[in-house]
């Protein structure tokens, strides 16, 4: 069995009375994509928030590379090699594409602490990051700044800035939101490419990208894991149908 | 040459500097442009913050204050050499920001503006209660600046040039900071906080030294305006002061340092201007901003890119 990246025990949060993750347990492994479905309200986003450092939980324990994570920040959480993207796309607007890329890789390099080299002639940042935009297929769009991008490009902008990190773990929460289909199966095509290298937790609600990527799914209903499992597992559960699949008719 | 970004400031310091042979020799036109460069480093200074790290700070008045009350208290120590003046009013300054920043920084938006203005009541109010140096009164300075023993800073020709050098050093500082990879960092903290923070940057380091660098700048421009003046009051650290800071910033325009410079130099001729032009001239100059507020959101530069 691959190595575990990412591993979560028994992880709790609750919004006053609200139980929003109730008593979650996962792990993500090296060279897997890991898909987490369920229906809205499920507490996919609050979880990849708790993962990622936005949110801290109430109870339990994060682990990352062997190591506990939970009362990191995010910025030291990203900077020990967690990437994530968002579900509402978030980058610098007014910075190229380019710039955004290379942003990432003068974080991953340490020192931003210089002061005299204009930093959008490094060749280093420049080379590397473009790299990273090549590897989603935005290279031609290197010089245009991210708000006059298209959502679907805004949406490639947003992994490669995560590749550009060369983080060991990547969270992708809803990466195909608001994609057209063509854009949607380009996406496809440049996460199933990464999987060989990256533990992968994927939020997502299209569930032909899911059944198509996903090596292991664990369903989320109310803040708890009913089920986890490779996808034909999955399809024949009871209890996912019961509480999704079914009144969803995805399947 | 689209860019008004470098052309505008090579322009206006072109300007400057052929000021003194251009009919504007006379003693109070070059006292004049002399608070007009010695505002412009400021705002400069306080441009990186504004606009770099997006730190609104209506307390800037302060380390113009530092530098300005550091010369003061080297002056009634009867020190009055440059090479101990100079680095005392910027070091005073910078530490101000340090301590004041420390605190200041953890917050952000309106309590940022609200912190860092009590703060520069702290140090109006402190100035104001040195009875050794004047209290509300101020200080009359011995004698200006001196260059090794030598008077230089007396002769306004030179004094101009001085605050010219210093004015072009501290623009080129900031312009060359905002793009080198340390600005890339506030600039990008400051439009999208959440996803610097998830490429892994923490923005409070780096915002806490672009405070203490707009802080020495602004006590650099505090001891020129102290050695201009020959004179040092409280009023130089009210917070009325640091709101017309803040407002030829805005009015230059945000897009670069160059915004600044020329924000400030349009307040204090416009200022001058009305002030000799009619008796209530604030009636004029109050609303007159207020225009520039809601019409020139770009700011002046916003005007000539534009235009």
């Amino acid at each position: 069995m691959a190595e575990t990246l990412l591993a979560l025990h028994s992880l709790r949060k609750s919004f006053g009375g609200l139980l929003v993750t109730d008593d979650v347990t996962l792990d993500v492994r090296q060279g897997e994509i890991h898909a987490l479905i369920g229906p809205n309200g499920a507490g996919k986003t609050t979880l990849i928030h708790q993962i990622s450092g936005t949110l801290a939980p109430d109870a339990g324990r994060i682990r990352f590379l062997g190591e506990d994570i939970t009362s990191l920040s995010m910025p030291a959480r990203a900077r020990r090699g967690l990437a994530r993207s968002f579900q509402i796309t978030s980058v610098i607007p007014s910075f190229s594409a380019l710039e955004n890329a290379a942003l990432a890789v003068q974080a991953r390099q340490g020192s931003s602490f210089r002061f005299f080299r204009a930093a959008s002639r490094e060749a280093a940042l420049n080379a590397e990051a473009m790299e990273a935009l090549a590897e989603v297929g935005l290279d031609a769009r290197a010089g245009t700044p991210a708000a006059a991008l298209s959502h679907g490009e805004r949406r490639q902008l947003e992994i490669a800035i995560a590749l550009a990190m060369r983080p060991r773990a990547l969270l992708l929460d809803e990466p195909l939101a608001g994609t057209g289909p063509e854009e949607a199966e380009r996406l496809i095509r440049l996460l199933s490419g990464l999987r060989a290298r990256y533990a992968v937790l994927l939020v997502e609600h299209d569930m032909q990208a899911v059944f198509a990527l996903a090596d292991r799914i664990s369903v989320l209903a109310q803040g708890r894991v009913i089920a986890t499992g490779t996808p034909a597992q999955i399809r024949a559960d009871a209890a996912v149908r019961d509480a999704y699949l079914g009144e969803e008719e995805a399947l | 040459m689209s860019n008004p970004r470098l052309w505008l400031p090579l322009l206006v310091f072109a300007g400057l500097a052929a000021a003194p042979f251009l009919g504007l020799g006379q003693g109070h036109s070059l006292t004049l442009l002399a608070r007009g460069m010695i505002f412009g480093l400021a705002a400069v200074s306080l441009m990186l913050l504004v606009g770099g790290a997006g730190l609104v700070s209506l307390g800037h008045a302060a380390m113009m204050g530092m530098g300005a009350y550091a010369v003061v208290v080297l002056d009634h120590a009867g020190i009055t050499e440059a090479w101990m003046v100079f680095p005392a009013g910027i070091l005073a300054a910078a530490l101000f920001a340090l301590l004041t920043g420390a605190i200041a920084i953890r917050t952000s938006g309106v309590h940022f503006i609200m912190i860092t203005l009590a703060f520069g009541q702290m140090a109006f109010f402190t100035t104001s209660s040195l009875a050794v140096y004047g209290g509300d009164d101020g200080y009359t300075l011995f004698s200006r600046t001196e260059v090794f023993g030598a008077r230089w800073l007396e002769n306004r020709l030179i004094f101009h040039f001085v605050c010219l050098g210093l004015l072009v050093a501290c623009w080129a500082l900031v312009q060359v900071l905002l793009e080198s990879r340390f600005g890339r960092v506030l600039r990008a903290a400051r439009e999208n906080e959440t996803r610097a923070r998830a490429l892994g940057f923490s923005p409070t380091p780096y915002r806490l030294l672009a405070y203490v660098i707009a802080g020495a700048m602004g006590g650099l421009a505090g001891v020129l305006l102290a050695n201009s003046a020959e004179f040092v009051a409280p009023a130089y650290l009210a917070w009325q002061r640091s709101g017309d800071l803040l407002f030829m910033v805005i009015l230059g325009g945000l897009a670069g340092p160059h915004g600044a410079l020329v924000g400030a130099l349009a307040f204090v001729l416009v200022e001058e201007w009305l002030s000799h032009a009619m008796e209530h001239w604030r009636l004029v100059f109050g609303p007159l901003l207020i225009l520039c507020v809601f019409f020139l959101r770009g700011g002046i530069v916003g005007l000539l890119r534009r235009g």
